[in-house]
Formats: C-alpha cells, structure tokens, sequence
C-alpha cells in the first residue's frame, strides 16, 4: 500500500498539488475556526461557502451567456472574432477571479447585517445562503455547457474530484491566500483574541474591535474561497468549526487551542487525503469523517481529564 | 467645586472629567438628559439608578463608544476615555471561553500598543505584577472557564489595572457572586481607590454606597442627585431610595 502511495506522490503532479493544497487549506481553516466558534459566527462559513458555490456557478456559466447575447445582437447570428475571442478568454479564466470578489463582499455584508438590528444576524445568514444556492442551482441548469449537470453541481457541492484536477495556477494562488492568511493571523495573534473574548473591553481601551471583525470576515471568506478546492462548498464548515470544536474539549488555554486545532486538522487533512487516494473515497468526505473521529476521540479524553478534576 | 445653577466649574485641580449638560442616547430617542457631574481624582464614584434609566447608556459614553446628542464632556490632565480601566458586564461568550487567566489579563495592555504585533518584557511584567497584587497570580495558569464568579472579576479587574492606573469603571461587577465573593470584591476596590484610582462603579446596589464618595443618581429621563455622599444620605432622594431598597430586603 505505502508503494503505491510513494508510486502516487513520485509519478503524478496533481496528487502532490492537492496533498500541499490540502495541508495548506486545513491549516488556514483551522486558525480561524476558534475565533468563528467562540464569536458564534460559525454559519457565518456555512453562508460564506454557499455564496462561493453561486459565484462558482456564476464564473460557469458567464462564457455561455456571453457567447448568447453575443449572438443574438450580431446581424449575422454568429460570433465575430472578437466575440470569439471574449467567449474563449472568459472560459479559460481562473475561477478565482469571479468567486473571490463576490464572497469578500459578502462577508463584509454579512458582517455589517450582524450589527444591524432590522434583520438579525442568523436571519441573514440563512438567507443570502439559500439565496445563493438557488440561484446558483438555477443559472447552472439554465445555461448548463455539459451534459452531466448534476454531475458538475455535485462536484461544487462536495468538491468530489476537483481537488484532483488542480491546475498549477490553482496552487500558486492557494499558496499565496495562505500565506497572506497566516501572516496576517500571526500577526494580529493578540488583537484577534482580544476582540473575541471581549469586544466591548477592546473597543474601550482604542482597540477598533469593527475593524478586526471586518479582518476575521474578509480572512473567512478567503479561506472558504481556497477551501472550495478541497471539500467543497457544502463540508467548509467541518474543516473550520470541527478541528476547533475538539481542540477547545481539551486545552485550557487560547494559545493552547489554536495550535491543537492547526495540528488536528493538518493530520487530519492529510490522513484525509492519502485515503482518499488509496481506497477511492471522495476526498472531501474523507477529511471530514477524519475529522468527526478526532471529534469524537476528544470527547472521550475530555471526560476522563474533566472527571479527575473534579 | 461649584455647582452653580446649570454649570459645574472646575476648581479643584486634579479633576479628571466634567459633564456638562449632556443628553444621552441613540438616534432614535433621548434615554437621560441634564446629566452634571464632575468626577476627581481619587474620588469613588456611584452611579445609582434604576434599569433603563440609562446607565449603561452613561458608561459607554464616557468610555467614548458612542457620542452625546448634545452636552459635553470634558476631560483634563491629558486624560480622555482611552484612560479608564474598563469592568464590563459578562458576556455569554466568556462563560465558556478557553483561555488562561495570563492571556487574559496580559490582554490589558493591547490598547497601548498600537500596531506593534507582540507583548515586550515590560508589559508582561506588568500583568504578572497586578496579577499578584490582585491575588490571583497562582491562577495564571489556570482556565477563565474553570474560575469561581469572584475569580473571574479580579481577573477582569487585573485586565483593566494592565491598561491604567488612573480611573476604573465597573459595570454592576457584584452581580451573580454569592454574598461573601460580593463583599471581598468590593473591598477590594476600595482597597485600590485608597492607592488614589478613581474609581466609578454603576450599581444598583446600596451597599456601595458605604465605599463611596459621591454620588450621581439617575432617575428616567433626568438626573436626580449629584453630590457627596453624606449629602446624599441627608436628601429626601436618598432617603427615600435606601428606604425602598431596605423595603425590597425586608419583603
């Protein structure tokens, strides 16, 4: 088994993009995960993620609409060079360049929604969501370019096989988001904890708690943008709130928590992955189960530690 | 000091902060108004009242979260609302929060740091300082989640001694201790303001009006006394309140 394994690393690129994509996403998730839970903004990923899955189909669909609307106004009811030219430009676009933009904006309006009273916080959440997953349901069918739509939806929604078909340029954008994520977490290491153990403290001592919440949105919505890759718009909320959620079972301390959670869910992630490739499984489904196991093992520890206290 | 008819002119020199006819409340509607007050240093400050008469409204604009729809507060000796050492109420999310008491309290000092990412030698020093003097040195390592509720607020406590000495405000800090954590905890502030703190507690709670100095009441809408304590006792407001307050025990 560990020969096919190293024969899978050695000889095929794309398992060695995904295994680095992997980690990396696992990684940045998870350093934000314990700041989402503890600030109970743990759907505010849930909504994020399907936001990402409208944009997704959005970035899909967009050659197609083009190339129609194109065509209709045209005299000759085909495509001029140029024209073709857009169409073919607009299908060979990364992605990111669409999702990422759309679901920035989201979040930040999420964020801006969470301290308005007119729609409570929840509320909102739950609608842009399912808003996003409609639309996004209905433009897919509507223009559909292949002829396995519910294949390609499928795909989106539990990112089945798509982290396996990274393209190079998939990985260097990955690579710099995390970077730029970790980066920024490290550095704002203090402020984070500070606004989300006690924003009003914050803000009485000159801390502008608004704008960090406004940073913790904006990091969220790119590590559910790089996270799309990986499990899929539907299971980002595992890989941020699970690794978090058993980490917090256990250590006492915040520090403590978020370097429990990084390690979980990197082991995690990888473990995840390596099955994934060695037994068939959908990858996305894999990590998570990982995932829910770890959960689960830190419960039990967290009964026996909790009981000797006591 | 000389309260004359509307104004409060400062004359004693080691006034911190005056409010002069300040109107409290959000864009939707006046919560106070009339609000005179001057709060010097060393002095201990009650802020008496009942719910909805607006003193969280008062707090979180001394603390300058929000403006005053007119009025204004003035702040001397280079002091403004960055210099109050802050003791919120708690939250939800504290209740069940993984962190040590250290990273809490350590937390006191962000406010001075600005940009600078990391804590340096003297600030942790700092907190390891007020963590002894507040007596809770021995918890540093020990899980907020974990503390008894009179723990928890000199944690609190300690967090807002690492971001000033000058002035503490204390957002109704005995609610849910048990009696003897109650008593502990105000001594404790009283022990603080002896070392010349400022300190403005908001309570609705007579037993600390034994710690304080003066006193500003707030009735709905307006408020109904400012003055020094003893002053307070001998007015018909202050009368009546402890009157009712002892009636509430007795019932």
């Amino acid at each position: 088994m560990l020969d096919t394994l190293i024969n899978y690393l050695v000889n095929y690129p794309f398992v060695r993009y995904a295994l680095i994509v992997g980690l990396l996403v696992s990684l940045c998730s998870s350093l934000l995960g314990v700041t989402l839970v503890l600030k109970r903004f743990s759907f505010i990923g849930d909504g994020l993620s399907h936001v990402a899955f409208g944009a997704m189909t959005i970035s899909t669909v967009l050659p197609v609409i083009v190339k129609d609307i194109l065509i209709s106004f045209s005299q000759e009811g085909k495509l001029s060079a140029s024209g073709d030219a857009l169409v073919k430009h607009l299908t060979e676009m990364n992605d990111m360049v669409i999702v990422l933009p759309i679901t920035l904006l989201s979040a930040i309006l999420l964020l801006r929604t969470g301290q308005n009273t007119k729609i409570k916080g929840d509320a909102a959440v739950a609608m842009i969501s399912v808003s996003a997953l409609a639309v996004g349901y209905m433009l897919i069918n509507v223009f559909s370019m292949s002829a396995n739509v519910s294949g390609d939806v499928c795909s989106t929604l539990f990112g089945s096989l798509s982290i396996l078909t990274l393209k190079k340029s998939d990985v260097w954008i990955c690579l710099a988001l995390s970077v730029v994520v970790i980066t920024l977490f490290l550095l704002l290491y203090h402020k984070i904890f500070a606004v989300t153990f006690d924003e009003n403290f914050s803000s009485a001592t000159g801390i502008n708690a608004n704008a960090y919440n406004l940073i913790i949105a904006v990091i969220t919505a790119l590590i559910i943008v790089i996270a799309m890759n990986l499990v899929g718009s539907l299971l980002i909320s595992a890989l941020i709130i699970f690794p978090a959620l058993s980490a917090m079972r256990v250590f006492q301390s915040f520090k403590g928590v978020i370097i429990c959670s990084a390690v979980i869910s990197v082991i995690c992630a990888g473990t995840g992955i390596i099955l994934s490739i060695l037994f068939s499984t959908p990858v996305g489904a894999t990590i998570v189960t990982a995932d829910i196991v770890v959960f689960m093992i830190f419960c039990i520890i967290s009964r026996f530690t909790r009981r000797q206290k006591a | 000091m000389v309260i004359d008819g509307e104004t409060i002119v400062p004359k004693v020199p080691d006034t911190q902060v005056v409010c002069r006819n300040a109107v409290l409340g959000y864009e939707d509607g006046i919560v106070t108004r009339d609000l005179n007050f001057a709060v010097n240093s060393g002095d201990y400050l009650c802020i008496l009242g009942e719910n909805g008469s607006g003193k969280s409204t008062l707090v979180k604009t001394l603390l300058g979260l929000q403006k005053q729809l007119d009025g204004e507060i003035e702040w001397f000796k280079g002091m403004s609302s960055k210099d109050i050492g802050y003791l919120p109420q708690q939250t939800v999310v504290q209740r069940d929060f993984p962190a040590s008491v250290r990273e809490i309290v350590r937390s006191g000092c962000l406010g001075k740091m600005g940009l600078r990412p990391f804590y340096n030698a003297q600030e942790k020093q700092l907190a390891e300082d007020t963590m002894k003097q507040l007596g809770i040195d021995h918890l540093a390592k020990h899980c907020y989640r974990d503390l008894s509720g009179g723990q928890q607020q000199r944690v609190l406590l300690a967090r807002a001694l690492c971001a000033t000495r000058k002035m503490l405000l204390l957002d109704e800090p005995v609610t849910g201790l048990d009696p003897k954590a109650q008593t502990d905890l105000y001594e404790l502030i009283a022990s603080l303001n002896k070392e010349g703190i400022t300190i403005i507690m908001v309570s609705h709670d007579m037993a600390v009006v034994r710690y304080a100095t003066h006193i500003l009441h707030i009735g709905s809408q307006r408020q109904l006394f400012f003055g020094t304590k003893d002053d307070y006792l001998n007015s018909s407001i202050g009368k009546n309140f402890i009157a009712s307050e002892r009636g509430e025990f007795n019932a």
